[in-house]
Order: structure tokens, then C-alpha cells, then sequence
């Protein structure tokens, strides 16, 4: 290795395969069937229970915790799959200790809540393992619909469609499907390739067909989707990313933060991937989070994440920001950025500390940085899209937009919280009114 | 530290503690460690007659049920008593209490139900120098078949027979140990009694089948595809030894025999309720070879502690202190009335009362939008259902009512006197107090 974390610039080969493959390796290793026991036995099968209430898809969490219980980890993984068909998914992504562990009453009673997003894991890993897929389709009936964006919400809307006989046909811009799921996520939440895995066994319920590597508004437009099929669902998620807007925030090195995560999943050997000696991450969601802490495991030396507000107002969860921090991964808080200095490639990123309503102090500070990684947020883009509200397509009900026949959900309708979980849920609910629309059925 | 020192009709140990007559007992290795650990007495597996000795199955001899986390509530066997030659059982209890002295050595015998069975082998035990022998009438499985075990111990006369022959070829205490598998327990009692038996011990096990191998069809545990019931034990039969300990404390033909309390006992609560229900002492098996002979420090330390916050200075002081209080139900306080009362610091919302009590009860709690969970008091019977399912320990209580109050769900006075069903008006039987 001629490499290491002390090497300047921006250079591959940091850290030696082994360390990558450890660092990289899955964040919650899977319970396994002992364990599974053991944390089920906790749930206390609450009456009308909290954890359910906090889940965006409404999953009957008890129910299912009993099942596993009660040796039957398939019957728990359908209980889980029939109102999230991303349960596996979920269950590695989701912020439980923002969901449905933070309000588990043995959360409240003991401050260690039941272990629903493993336990959930443990369920859909064991179907799912099997490669058994317990949902099958109604009747054909002979509606066409278009999903565009092969993401969470997407994907979600398209099985639901799928189970209840329509034919659907989703475009997706990249290569592969999955969006976020496959592009957007920290490698350690997902590794192994489930994201593949988990839309290949969501595929075998049939009637879907995947169109990848077109785009809406360059390859096909809105017009002739709504014209060629019965209805359509929009769920393609924020492709544009905020630019810094700070003098010098063009030079080489400062990248958005959703491109590097998505290299780092689609690279097919990490000790190619390149990173600075010294990043700088510029966001407070989970998008910056997951960037500083793949920068940090790639073995950059120094990574800093730089938020304007206090960490209370970080997107990033407690348990997200404890895990930044537990990684080695430095967290500013109160600045923003004023310039990006440099020769040609940044050398040094210089913020100004503001107080609590974002008023400049008029000091400032200046942090060495080979890379900036932005993740200040993304945006919608694309023209003759439905109207738009606070830059998103503007929703009422379960996803319904202002064009006639024309729904949407995910990250790219207003509504939401930008979690896989809730992309989820607004694609199934909307597939539960596109159905209604088209057949007249009564939910 | 109170003082636990036992003497239990003449037999004398340093605690009350005693490991009961099955497989921790079976062998001069066990005890010893046993007595090293701190138990007071053993009670040494059941001797047979001299000859060649049982066999036992060589499959699984244990069947069990389990609580949350693999916690094991009940337990039962297919064991019969000792397959170890007579003479080297006879061996080892000489040595051992030889060696150990101040601790009880009682001998567990089952013989065929003839005097000269019986005769044979007390001398026998009489030279081991034990402290005294127990009758054996209580094993459900297999010796019962052969006509000893559980088919004596449901036969009251034979009971009484032959207790009376140990008693007239052996000098020591004779204890006998009754099957909970018969109607009323005080019966057999009775006739251990008027045997001349010194105590009688409870309860042997109870038949059972503890789970079916839903593949192959076969109740566990499993022979070669087959099983037959066994003896269950463990903390789950706990209840209903402790009721027949009541009813022998209570029984008007039993009232005074002493009792060595068996079943399900776990922990010092445990053995202090036997205890307080008229038990000199009490044995243990299921928790001793769930956890190893070590429990009985913490059995010894919890007992001498709760002895010493109650202010008793030894296991006589508080041995039968509950049994005025075991009634019929003919005679509880109908006119004593209570409400379920919840504390909210200590609820954690769970909803689990309010399940149990508005789908399989009297629809006597509320839930409020944000998760508040409140007892009615019009509609509460104060049946205690939900204090029993809340996974929180005193989260839940029953308050009574003081007399003078109205009760909200009948509109009735809460009346200070004491009245039962007997005068009830609503019983047809009803002795109708003089006007």
C-alpha cells in the first residue's frame, strides 16, 4: 500500500481491502435465530400499540414480533410485507430510533427499546432468503399504468398495482433500479447487494417491466405518458442538488455529496475510490451524515461535517449524529460557508459562524479541505411537470396532483419526510387510489 | 441473621431447605456437593428393593415448558427412582452422613406393597444411620404401573397399611409423600395419619404431557416416536401444591400433621409461603437442576433477611401464620369492595389493561387519545385481571373502598360489617338472621 490516511489530496487506496471490507461491513450484523427469540420475547404486544402509530406504513408490529415468537418468521415477514413491500429495506434504513423504537413503552419503561428494525430484518431476511414471494395478482385488468423513478416510492406503487391486475411499466433514469435504495445510501446500511436483491424479489410477482436509462422531460415526456397509458404515478425523487453559492464553490474537489455517495456504492473495488486527506461535509441531513462517514471508513484523516444550525436541528438523527461522531468524524455547528479557497482545486473551505437566527458574527474560520462534499439539500427538476408547491409537485389526498390522472409521491411530492419508509407508503396508498380511479372499486 | 436452624419432627438441619428424593439426590457425588453448596437436607432418591435395580429409558427423560426468554416454568420426567445397586446407595448414605452430621439424611423408599418387602429392606436403611425415611406413594409414571408409586398413594387404605408396617420395623421419623393425582388430597393425608406416619411431604407430580412433536406426531419427551406422560413440576404446579398444603393444614381429620411443602419452589418467597400455609420445611428439586445447587445461598440470605424485617426469631414462629386466613369462598366478605387505582407516573402506557379488561371483561378502563389509561370506577368489579397482565410491578393496584363510601358502580354504601354468601339474600340457602 503507498497510500494512507496521511497522503495529501484527493488519492485512492487509503486503506488496504481488508480494512475497507470491515469498515463497510453490514452496521447491525443480522440477529440470528436465537437472538431473534430473545428480542422478541421483550414485545409486550401493546393494545393499539405506539410503535405502530409511529410507523409511516402502519405495519402491525406486535402482530409480528408475536409471530417470530411463535416460530413463524414467514407469517411475521407477510404481516410486515403486505403494508411495506420494502420491509427489508426498511427495516436497515429506517431512523426506528426516530419512529417506532423511540415511542416502544419499553423505550419509556427501561430506555432499551424492543428491537423492531431488526427483528423486522430478521423476518423479511428469512422469506425473502427463501426467495419465496408470497403475494401473487389479481386478475388481469387490462389497465395500463406508467410509475416514473424505479425508487422506493415507485417501486412501491408499482407492486401494489401490480398485485391488484394492473400492468405497469416503470422508468427509471439509471442504469439500475432502486433509486435511492441503490445509489443514495450509505453502504454499510445496505451492503451485500440487497438493494438488487430486494427489487428482484419484489419483480416476481409479475406484470411490471422495467424501462431503465430514461429519463422523464429528456427520453419521454409527461404528455405522451398520460396519453399512452391510464394513469400515471410520479415518483423520479429530487435529481438536482443545491449549489453552495459561495465564491470559489466551482473549483475541483467540491462535489455534491449524493454523486460520491453514489460511486462509492457502485464501485466495484473501494481501494480504487478515491478521497481527500482532509473533507469537509456541508449539511446536516442524513445525506450528510452518510457522506462524512463513508469519507471517514474510506480513511480520510480528517472529515468535518459543517451545519448552520445547532446539532438539535440537524435532520440527522441523534442516533446518525452519535454515529458520525463515534466514527471519528468531527461536527461544526453554527457556520456557513463563505468562500472555497484554492488553486484551481480547493485547498481550504471558510465559513462564518452565525448564531441561532442565522445572523452572521462577522467571525469567521477556515478548515482545510482537499474535498467538499455538498449536501445541502436537492431539488426538483424537469419542466411540464403538475404544479408545484415550496419547489415540489404539490399533492392532495393519497398523492393525487393537479393533472388529471397524474399522482405522485416520494421525495418529489410535497408531504413526507423524505424517508425510504414514507416513499413507501405514499406509493402504496396512491396505487390504492389509481385503483379506485380506474376501476371504480370502493378501498 | 435470623435463625434458620430447622427441626422438623425431630429431624434436625441448619436451614429449611432440604433437595428433594429425584435425580440431584441420586447419588453420594451430588449430595456432597449439594451439602457443600448449603443445603440443609436431602431427601435421597428413592431406594428400591434389593435385587437387580429399574432400568431407565435411554432417550430423553425430560419434557419442559418455557416462559419468556427461555425461562423454564414447568418440567417434567420420565425418570423412575434410583438405578443404582441398594447396596451402594446404602454405601454412600452411611458415609455421607457419617461425614455430614448436622445435616437431614432422609431416605426415599419404594417397595412392593407387601410386609415383608417393607421388612426387608428397613433394617437396611435403619443402619445407614439416616434421619428417617420417606414413603414414596407419589410417582406417576411407570412404578405406578407395577403397582407402586402413584397406585398406593391413590388408595388411602394402602396408605395407612403400609406406613403402619414402617413404622413397626423402623425407629425414625417416617414421612410419607402423597400424589396430587387424586380428588382430595386430604384423604390420602388422613390415612398416612392414622397410619402413625410423623409427617406427610407434597406434592409428588403431577401427570402430564408438556408438548406433541407436531412432525412426528409424538408426545415429548420422545422414545423412539412415543412417549407417556410424566411428572410435571417446577414453578408452574407451585399453586396447586400450595392449595393441597391449605387443605391439610385445614383439614379437620389433617389439622396439626406436619407437612414438608414440595412444589415449584424457586426462590425464599417461595418456600416462605409453604411455610406460612403449615409446612415444617420445604423441598426442592426443579429450581435446583434448572440453576445448580448455588440458589440455596440466595434462598437462605432471602429468607433470614424477611425474617429479620418481620421480627421472626425462627421457622416456628411464622410456620401456619396464613392459614386462619385459607377460607371457603362461601365465606369471603361479600360487602368488601375495591377499585382497580392505576398510577400514571409509574404506567408506561402499554395498553394491555385496557385490552383485557374491554375485550374479555367489564369495560372499566378508558384510553384517551394520547394513550391514558384510567379505571372507571361505575364500571370496575375490582376482578384485578389487569394488575395481573401489567408488565409493570405496582403499576396497578387495588385500593379498597372505605366503609361509608358509595360504591359508583352499584350505588350502594360500602358497609363496614362482614357478611358472606351464607346470609346472602340472593342465596337460596340463606339462613335468615333472627329478626
Amino acid at each position: 500500500m503507498t497510500q494512507s490516511p496521511f497522503s495529501p489530496g484527493v488519492t485512492a487506496g487509503r486503506l488496504d481491502d481488508a480494512a475497507l471490507r470491515e469498515n463497510f461491513s453490514d452496521l447491525h450484523p443480522a440477529l440470528d435465530a436465537h437472538e431473534a427469540l430473545v428480542a422478541a420475547d421483550r414485545c409486550y404486544f401493546c393494545h393499539d400499540a405506539p410503535c405502530v402509530t409511529a410507523c409511516p406504513t402502519d405495519i402491525d408490529i406486535p402482530l409480528f414480533i408475536r409471530q417470530i415468537a411463535t416460530g413463524t418468521p414467514d407469517a411475521a415477514a407477510k404481516t410486515i410485507l403486505s403494508q411495506n413491500i420494502m420491509g427489508g429495506m426498511c427495516a436497515r434504513v429506517c431512523p426506528t430510533e426516530t419512529l417506532c423504537e423511540e415511542v416502544c413503552v419499553r423505550e419509556v419503561a427501561e430506555g432499551k427499546p424492543v428491537l423492531i428494525g431488526q427483528l423486522q430484518r430478521y423476518a423479511t431476511d428469512h422469506l425473502q432468503g427463501q426467495g419465496i414471494h408470497p403475494f401473487s395478482r389479481a386478475a388481469v385488468t387490462g389497465k395500463t399504468v406508467a410509475v416514473v423513478g424505479a425508487g422506493p416510492a415507485g417501486l412501491s406503487c408499482a407492486h401494489r398495482l401490480a398485485v391488484l391486475g394492473h400492468d405497469v411499466t416503470v422508468f427509471d433514469a439509471q442504469p439500475k433500479p432502486g433509486g435511492l435504495n441503490e445509489y443514495g445510501i450509505a453502504a454499510y446500511k445496505t451492503p451485500e447487494g440487497f438493494a438488487q436483491a430486494e427489487v428482484d424479489w419484489l419483480m416476481q410477482v409479475g406484470g411490471i417491466t422495467l424501462t431503465h436509462d430514461t429519463a422523464l422531460g429528456t427520453d419521454v415526456t409527461l404528455e405522451q405518458l398520460s396519453a399512452q397509458y391510464d394513469a400515471v404515478f410520479l415518483g423520479m425523487g429530487l435529481g438536482g442538488v443545491n449549489a453552495l453559492g459561495v465564491e470559489g464553490g466551482d473549483k475541483a474537489g467540491v462535489l455534491d455529496a449524493v454523486d460520491f455517495i453514489a460511486d462509492l456504492r457502485q464501485a466495484g473495488d473501494l481501494t480504487a475510490l478515491p478521497v481527500g486527506r482532509d473533507v469537509v461535509v456541508i449539511g446536516g441531513g442524513m445525506t450528510a451524515v452518510d457522506a462524512a462517514v463513508q469519507s471517514k471508513l474510506l480513511g480520510a484523516l480528517n472529515v468535518t461535517l459543517a451545519y448552520r444550525r445547532g446539532r438539535d436541528r440537524m435532520n440527522a438523527s441523534v442516533f446518525e449524529q452519535d454515529l458520525a461522531s463515534s466514527k471519528g468524524v468531527r461536527i461544526m455547528t453554527h457556520v456557513v460557508p463563505k468562500a472555497v479557497h484554492g488553486n484551481g482545486s480547493v485547498r481550504e473551505i471558510e465559513f462564518e459562524y452565525v448564531n441561532d437566527e442565522m445572523s452572521g458574527t462577522g467571525q469567521t474560520v477556515r478548515v482545510a479541505a482537499d474535498q467538499v462534499l455538498r449536501a445541502i439539500g436537492q431539488t426538483l427538476e424537469g419542466d411540464g411537470l403538475p404544479a408545484l408547491e415550496r419547489g415540489k409537485i404539490a399533492v392532495t389526498g393519497a398523492g393525487r396532483t393537479s393533472v388529471d390522472g397524474v399522482w405522485a409521491g416520494g421525495d418529489c411530492a410535497t408531504g413526507g419526510d423524505d424517508l425510504t419508509v414514507t416513499a413507501v407508503a405514499e406509493g402504496r396508498d396512491a396505487a390504492m387510489d389509481i385503483h379506485e380511479a380506474l376501476t371504480g372499486a370502493a378501498q | 441473621m435470623a435463625n434458620l436452624q430447622s427441626d422438623f419432627v425431630g429431624i434436625k438441619s441448619p436451614n429449611p431447605f432440604w433437595l428433594a428424593s429425584a435425580p440431584p439426590t441420586d447419588k453420594e457425588y451430588n449430595v456432597r456437593r449439594a451439602f457443600e453448596a448449603g443445603w440443609g437436607g436431602v431427601v435421597w432418591k428413592t431406594l428400591g428393593s434389593e435385587g437387580p435395580p429399574v432400568v431407565n429409558v435411554n432417550g430423553p427423560r425430560y419434557g419442559a415448558i418455557y416462559g419468556a426468554d427461555r425461562r423454564l416454568l414447568g418440567l417434567n420426567n420420565i425418570e423412575l427412582i434410583t438405578d443404582r445397586d441398594l447396596y451402594t446407595n446404602l454405601e454412600e448414605i452411611k458415609r455421607v452422613k457419617a461425614d455430614y452430621p448436622d445435616r437431614a439424611v432422609v431416605v426415599s423408599i419404594m417397595v412392593p406393597c407387601e410386609e415383608e418387602a417393607w421388612k426387608a429392606i428397613l433394617p437396611l436403611v435403619e443402619d445407614t444411620g439416616a434421619d428417617g425415611i420417606e414413603l414414596n406413594f407419589g410417582c406417576p409414571h411407570g412404578m405406578s404401573e407395577r403397582g407402586m408409586g402413584a397406585a398406593v398413594g391413590q388408595v388411602p387404605e394402602y396408605i395407612e397399611m403400609v406406613t403402619r408396617w414402617c413404622k413397626q420395623y423402623y425407629s425414625k421419623p417416617v414421612i410419607v409423600k402423597l400424589t396430587p393425582n387424586i380428588t382430595d388430597i386430604r384423604k390420602p393425608a388422613a390415612a398416612a395419619k392414622a397410619g402413625g406416619a410423623d409427617a406427610v411431604s407434597l406434592i409428588n407430580t403431577i401427570n402430564s404431557i408438556t408438548s406433541v412433536n407436531l412432525d412426528t406426531m409424538s408426545p415429548e419427551p420422545s422414545i423412539d416416536g412415543k412417549g407417556s406422560h410424566g411428572g410435571y413440576c417446577g414453578p408452574a404446579v407451585k399453586p396447586i401444591a400450595m392449595s393441597m398444603v391449605s387443605e391439610i393444614a385445614r383439614g379437620a381429620d389433617t389439622r396439626g400433621l406436619p407437612i414438608s411443602g414440595i412444589g415449584g419452589v424457586t426462590t425464599w418467597r417461595d418456600a416462605a409461603e409453604f411455610i406460612t400455609l403449615g409446612c415444617g420445611n420445604v423441598q426442592v428439586c426443579t429450581a435446583a437442576m434448572t440453576y445448580g445447587f448455588k440458589i440455596v445461598q440466595e434462598m437462605i440470605s432471602g429468607l433470614s433477611d424477611w425474617m429479620d424485617e418481620k421480627g421472626h426469631s425462627s421457622i416456628a414462629d411464622f410456620s401456619g401464620a396464613a392459614v386462619p386466613n385459607v377460607t371457603d369462598w362461601q365465606y369471603l366478605n361479600l360487602n368488601y369492595v375495591s377499585k382497580a387505582k392505576i398510577d400514571q407516573e409509574s404506567c408506561i402506557s402499554c395498553g394491555r389493561c385496557y385490552a383485557a379488561c374491554e375485550d374479555t371483561s367489564h369495560q372499566a378502563i378508558s384510553m384517551s387519545a394520547d394513550r391514558v389509561f384510567e379505571v372507571i370506577d361505575a364500571e370496575c368489579v375490582a376482578c384485578n385481571l389487569c394488575v395481573n397482565v401489567c408488565p409493570v410491578e405496582n403499576c396497578i393496584t387495588m385500593e379498597a373502598m372505605e366503609p361509608g363510601l358509595t360504591d359508583p358502580r352499584t350505588g350502594r354504601e360500602v358497609a363496614a360489617d362482614y357478611a358472606n354468601w351464607t346470609t346472602h339474600p340472593n342465596n337460596p340457602a340463606a339462613v335468615k338472621a333472627a329478626e
